[in-house]
């Protein structure tokens, strides 16, 4: 890849360019393997590998992107192009357990400023912020799909609904 | 949270509720993978489609554009190959059924898969699943196993010269990528931009080759419109919308959930207050939005003593549209304001940037409500966010732009009380 292409940026994000090239384990290798399969164009699995690398590195870090682009055979700036426009890929690090409290109509309805004011009680951050021991994010998301079982929040991947001030206490400290 | 049918058998639910409802086995002792066996037996492609136009059978992701019709579209005598998209992307707001029909009937959506690449000839196919669903992502990764092993995936299905696979793909975020083209963009591992139309996907979709996208829900009728008939699937809803609709209903109702409805379901307000057990702590309604968060808001006294009857037509007629069929439901003590800015919120944050009417228009409504909420409301505000609408509603690139403003409009117009009450401080 040429000097110039590596050194394109996009405009509004300050990017840090990769100083080497993410490697994985031969099992990762294959996940990998089995992902690009399903495509008859490489590029198509840009979001599954993106999960992959994040999984595996905390987030999508410039090693990674890197790795991205040689797998993919795409470049630099590709990648972050990509990266740049969905919420759930992370460009910076996220903490151990991302507590992402949903805040659209239905939930909102039904308390979830109470649920995300516990979560800043007990964690001690705003949304938007990670604590300093990186182990807990907090963030305010939109519509999760579990408007019938509101107030909800996810951690990580996961599910949880109904929740009332106490049942947040409870998983908050499940995590500690 | 209820998850069942009312007013008729349940048909898309019939059977959330068995034990292990997620295995093949249970599937195929409960009527399972006999749709896909008649087709492969008994029907040609074009019988397929014939039968999905005679069911009435409209999208339900929210445009509710006739399948059959769809389906028609793709030119048969393509070279190129063609693909069935699965939309999983449910991300509209008060809009939760296709994570519970592929949570608890992974196998129907996938029979309902083969058959539409059946009628379609298409060898390759996806279910385009939002990020955060992850683990819907999961289960059917592992249903689609079952099936693989058992013959009724891959090649030569069920003996016959039939040979397709589907795969599930993530999304990672994106409301806008539950609009077709740009799931098709994100898809191909773009930005998830929504593209121009025509060349429709039905010509040019998924790589630029002959695609359908269709929603989980209205792929998930089709076995039951082979096995009933088209014909007497349609008669299990009205002449327009054959067939059932899930609902989802949430916010101030005694019972949330996912409820099958046959089309036409006589009438709304039973159905609020009634079969959902009316509103929680004995309140009083104020008002509901029954398509997603991208339709009109109703008043109660639109919809109390009013027989809104709840399909296509009737909703329309009732002021409103069915869209996602998202119900949510509002009390007495919601500030319409306050429910309408969280909404226009939501636009602004899932507005892709691609358009400047939408993408500068929700920011700057954004940036109205926030200023009126901080106490600097002016009396002409309500006009000033009517021009806003005006300029994105209908100007937008793809649907979205509409969706941001038809809440807003319709809130100002249906509230307006809600609205000076802030302007007038």
């Amino acid at each position: 890849m040429s000097q110039q292409l590596t050194q394109i940026q996009p405009l509004s994000q300050p990017v840090q360019m990769p100083e080497g090239i993410a490697t994985f384990s031969p099992e990762v290798e294959s996940e990998i393997d089995r992902h690009l399969a399903k495509y008859p164009v490489m590029r198509s699995a840009i979001l599954p590998l993106m999960f992959i690398v994040q999984r595996e590195r905390g987030y999508l870090d410039p090693p990674g992107v890197a790795y991205l682009a040689q797998r993919l055979k795409l470049r630099i700036t590709d990648i972050w192009e990509v990266a740049t426009f969905y919420s759930m890929i992370n460009i910076k690090p996220v903490g151990q357990y991302h507590i992402q409290v949903c805040k659209t109509l239905s939930c909102k309805l039904l308390g979830s400023d109470k649920i995300t004011q516990v979560c800043t009680e007990k964690l001690g951050i705003k949304a938007g912020e990670m604590t300093a021991d990186g182990r807990f994010s907090l963030s305010e998301v939109e519509c999760l799909g579990s408007c019938g079982t509101a107030p909800m929040f996810q951690v990580n991947f996961d599910y949880h609904e109904n929740l009332t001030a106490e049942k947040v206490g409870q998983i908050l400290d499940s995590l500690k | 949270m209820f998850i069942g049918a009312i007013g008729c058998e349940p048909l898309q639910l019939r059977r959330v509720h068995l034990e292990n409802s997620r295995s093949l086995d249970v599937y195929r002792r409960n009527g399972g993978y006999q749709a896909i066996k008649k087709v492969l037996d008994s029907m040609s492609p074009d019988d397929v489609i014939t039968e999905v136009k005679k069911s009435a059978l409209r999208g339900r992701g929210g445009a509710g554009f006739p399948t059959g019709m769809k389906w028609s579209f793709v030119p048969k005598d393509s070279p190129k190959e063609k693909y069935v998209v699965c939309n999983a992307d449910e991300s509209e707001p008060g809009t939760f059924k296709d994570r519970y029909l592929m949570e608890r009937d992974p196998h129907m959506l996938i029979e309902g898969m083969l058959i539409a690449a059946y009628a379609l000839n298409a060898k390759t196919n996806y279910i385009y699943t939002r990020g955060e669903y992850k683990y819907l992502i999961d289960i059917m990764d592992v249903a689609l196993d079952e099936a693989r092993a058992a013959g009724l995936l891959g090649e030569k299905i069920l003996g016959t010269d039939f040979s397709c696979e589907v795969y599930t793909h993530t999304g990672a975020g994106a409301y806008i990528c539950g609009e077709e083209t740009a799931l098709l963009s994100s898809l191909e591992g773009m930005r998830g931009h929504p593209r121009m139309k025509p060349p429709f996907p039905a010509v040019s979709g998924l790589y630029a080759s002959p695609t359908v996208v269709n929603n989980v829900e209205t792929l998930t009728a089709v076995p039951d419109i082979i096995k009933l008939g088209g014909e007497a699937y349609q008669k299990l809803g009205t002449e327009k919308s054959g067939g059932t609709k899930l609902w989802s209903v949430s916010g101030h109702v005694n019972q949330p959930g996912v409820y099958e409805l046959p089309m036409g379901y006589d009438d709304m307000e039973k159905f609020i207050m009634e079969d959902c057990g009316g509103i929680t702590n004995g309140k009083q309604l104020k008002a509901v939005i029954p398509g997603g968060s991208s339709v009109y808001i109703m008043r109660a006294d639109q919809i109390l003593g009013k027989d809104v009857r709840m399909d296509y037509e009737g909703l329309v007629a009732g002021g409103s549209m069915v869209g996602s069929g998202g119900f949510i439901v509002m009390d007495e003590t919601v500030d319409v304001f306050e429910s309408t800015k969280n909404l226009t919120e939501f636009y602004k944050h899932e507005s892709c940037g691609w358009c400047t009417p939408c993408r500068e228009g929700t920011d700057w409504l954004v940036k109205v409500f926030k200023r009126i909420e901080s106490g600097g409301g002016r009396p002409d505000d309500a006009q000033l966010m009517l021009d806003l609408c005006d300029n994105i509603e209908g100007k937008s690139f793809c649907p979205l732009g509409d969706a941001a403003a038809w809440p807003i409009q319709s809130a100002i117009k249906r509230f307006p009380e809600d609205f000076m009450k802030h302007l007038a401080r």
